[in-house]
């Protein structure tokens, strides 16, 4: 275990270290991070990182492998183009959430700001809480579950990630729609519940919501309507 | 960019320390806004019918003796403090709308940052670090304070561009954004009588709010009409005699968050800015709703 008081300095040093492939199966933690932004950023193996309270913006950008816990709130951009690995934050995040994230998984256990998971590309985000608006604009493939409430605009022009709420939607974006909840989906909740460590939560309880497909196919005999 | 902090102070340990608390919250937002810092303290209110004027010179050091001398003609003074050799503090015996015309017309050579019984405002096109140190702001008690960190974006960095933005009255305001309509919007303002010194998208924005109290809209009311008539980014923090309150544009381009203890509240552009605070550690900690007022005050927010 490597102890980072970053009360006296040592971000660059904590970053560095996650940047070398041999720190696979090592135990970081981190004090005082007092709102810092980049913490973890750009993680390349299966490290352990436990942030001992409220992080900055772009918090665990970047990730490959690592196991990152915020035991407090994230700023802007958490896990921002992760790739790989799991990223929890116990309290809430700021906006854009798991921003263009590649792969790995998104736990938020409080809630989260605007624009969670904008333009999604394939990792998975679990939220405890509710999300805020133009939450998976524009996102591409992956899953969003919300166990609380959604705002406006939700998945607005969005692509084929797909989107489970268990609590009330504000607003559906352009071209987002609800659809049917069968089998598949049921399992698939159930799995991404697991993987955040939410029990007391019924998969039966969510709704699905999706792409119409109608806006991301462009139609050459309706370009001049561009 | 741009950082902006606000802290409003619940008991009287915090409110005897509100300045040393307001300049570590400016230094921590100083890479947000490198080009100039301020400062509004609501503190040591004069009855009504006396205003304190935030004066600072248009340019380079004036004798201040010789221009408060000046002014007593046209007004009143009841005192005056040299804050720096740019910047003075005056109280006169009149109301804010008086004392601002006594200013024009005695003393062109200064421009008035604030004009009201409770708000004093610095300002000054220095990095927030030299900011702090050059006003002495830990000696600096008070109820409440609002600052900000400038990096330029609408209009040139000067002084008199720099936030908070006063346009009388206790009110001042400073800004995280842009306004795109500020140009159309100040034309309107005026034909309303409201006077602005700058070609400032933020003056205009104060000016606007001032516009709604003067014809009777509560702090609150005026603020969601914001909502409607201002076109662009903005987190807003805003301050009055008794509190202020915050707001973010329905799309919440620009960040906030807000904590509070049992002994203050505040408000930030970042997290790190509200670290700095005594029992920031447990204090609760939430980002606040674009679109929604949140507002704190000893007295009801009202005209």
């Amino acid at each position: 275990m490597t102890t980072f008081d970053l009360a006296e300095g040592g971000l660059r040093e904590l970053n560095a270290a996650l940047h070398d492939p041999g720190c696979e199966g090592e135990r970081f933690r981190v004090l005082n991070p007092r709102g810092s932004h980049a913490l973890a950023v750009g993680a390349v193996a299966g490290a352990d990182v436990e942030i001992e309270g409220h992080a900055g913006y772009y918090c665990a950008g970047m990730n490959q492998h690592a196991r990152i816990r915020v035991h407090g709130n994230a700023g802007v951009g958490v896990a921002e183009n992760m790739m790989s690995g799991t990223v929890v934050v116990e309290g809430d995040a700021s906006a854009s959430a798991g921003a263009t994230a590649h792969g790995g998984t998104l736990v938020v256990n409080g809630s989260a700001a605007a624009r969670c998971g904008i333009s999604l590309k394939g990792a998975d985000i679990v939220v405890r809480g509710s999300v805020g608006h133009l939450s998976a604009f524009m996102a591409q493939s992956g899953r969003l579950l919300v166990c609380g409430d959604a705002g406006d605009a939700l998945g607005d022009s969005i692509y084929e990630a797909r989107l489970y709420v268990r609590g009330a939607v504000r607003g559906l974006g352009a071209d987002c729609v609800e659809k049917e909840v069968r089998d598949e989906h049921l399992a698939e909740i159930a799995e991404l519940l697991d993987s955040a460590g939410i029990d007391d939560v019924a998969p039966a309880d969510f709704r699905r919501y999706g792409s119409a497909r109608t806006l991301y196919h462009w139609n050459a005999d309706h370009h001049q309507a561009y | 960019m741009c950082g902006i902090v606000g802290l409003y102070a619940k008991t009287a340990t915090t409110s005897a320390e509100l300045g040393r608390h307001a300049g570590r919250m400016l230094v921590e937002m100083g890479d947000r806004g490198p080009d100039s810092a301020g400062l509004a303290v609501y503190r040591e209110p004069l009855s009504d019918g006396s205003t304190k004027l935030s004066l600072h010179a248009r340019e380079g050091a004036p004798d201040w003796d010789a221009l408060v001398v000046r002014l007593g003609r046209e007004t009143p003074v009841l005192f005056h403090r040299v804050v720096g050799p740019e910047h003075a503090l005056v109280a006169v015996e009149a109301g804010d709308v008086e004392a601002q015309r006594a200013v024009a017309a005695t003393l062109p050579e200064v421009e008035v940052a604030a004009a009201g019984t409770t708000v004093e405002i610095i300002k000054e096109a220095i990095r927030p670090a030299e900011f702090v140190e050059r006003f002495e702001l830990d000696a600096i008690s008070g109820t409440h304070a609002l600052g900000h960190t400038r990096m330029a974006t609408e209009s040139r960095v000067t002084t008199a561009g720099s936030h908070p933005f006063s346009t009388g009255g206790d009110l001042c305001l400073v800004h995280n954004g842009s306004l795109s309509n500020h140009n159309r919007l100040r034309l309107r303002l005026r034909d309303q009588g409201i006077e602005f010194q700058t070609e400032n998208d933020t003056e205009v924005a104060a000016g606007y709010v001032a516009w709604r109290l003067r014809e009777g809209d509560t702090l609150e009311r005026a603020l969601e009409r914001c909502l409607d008539d201002l076109d662009g980014f903005y987190t807003f923090a805003v301050g009055t005699a008794d509190g202020f309150a915050v707001l973010r544009d329905p799309i919440a381009c620009k960040p906030a968050v807000m904590a509070e203890t049992d002994d203050w509240v505040a408000m930030a552009s970042e997290y790190r800015a509200l670290a700095v605070l005594p029992g920031a550690d447990d204090a609760r900690v939430w980002e606040p709703e674009p679109a929604t007022v949140y507002h704190w005050g000893r007295a009801p927010v009202a005209a």
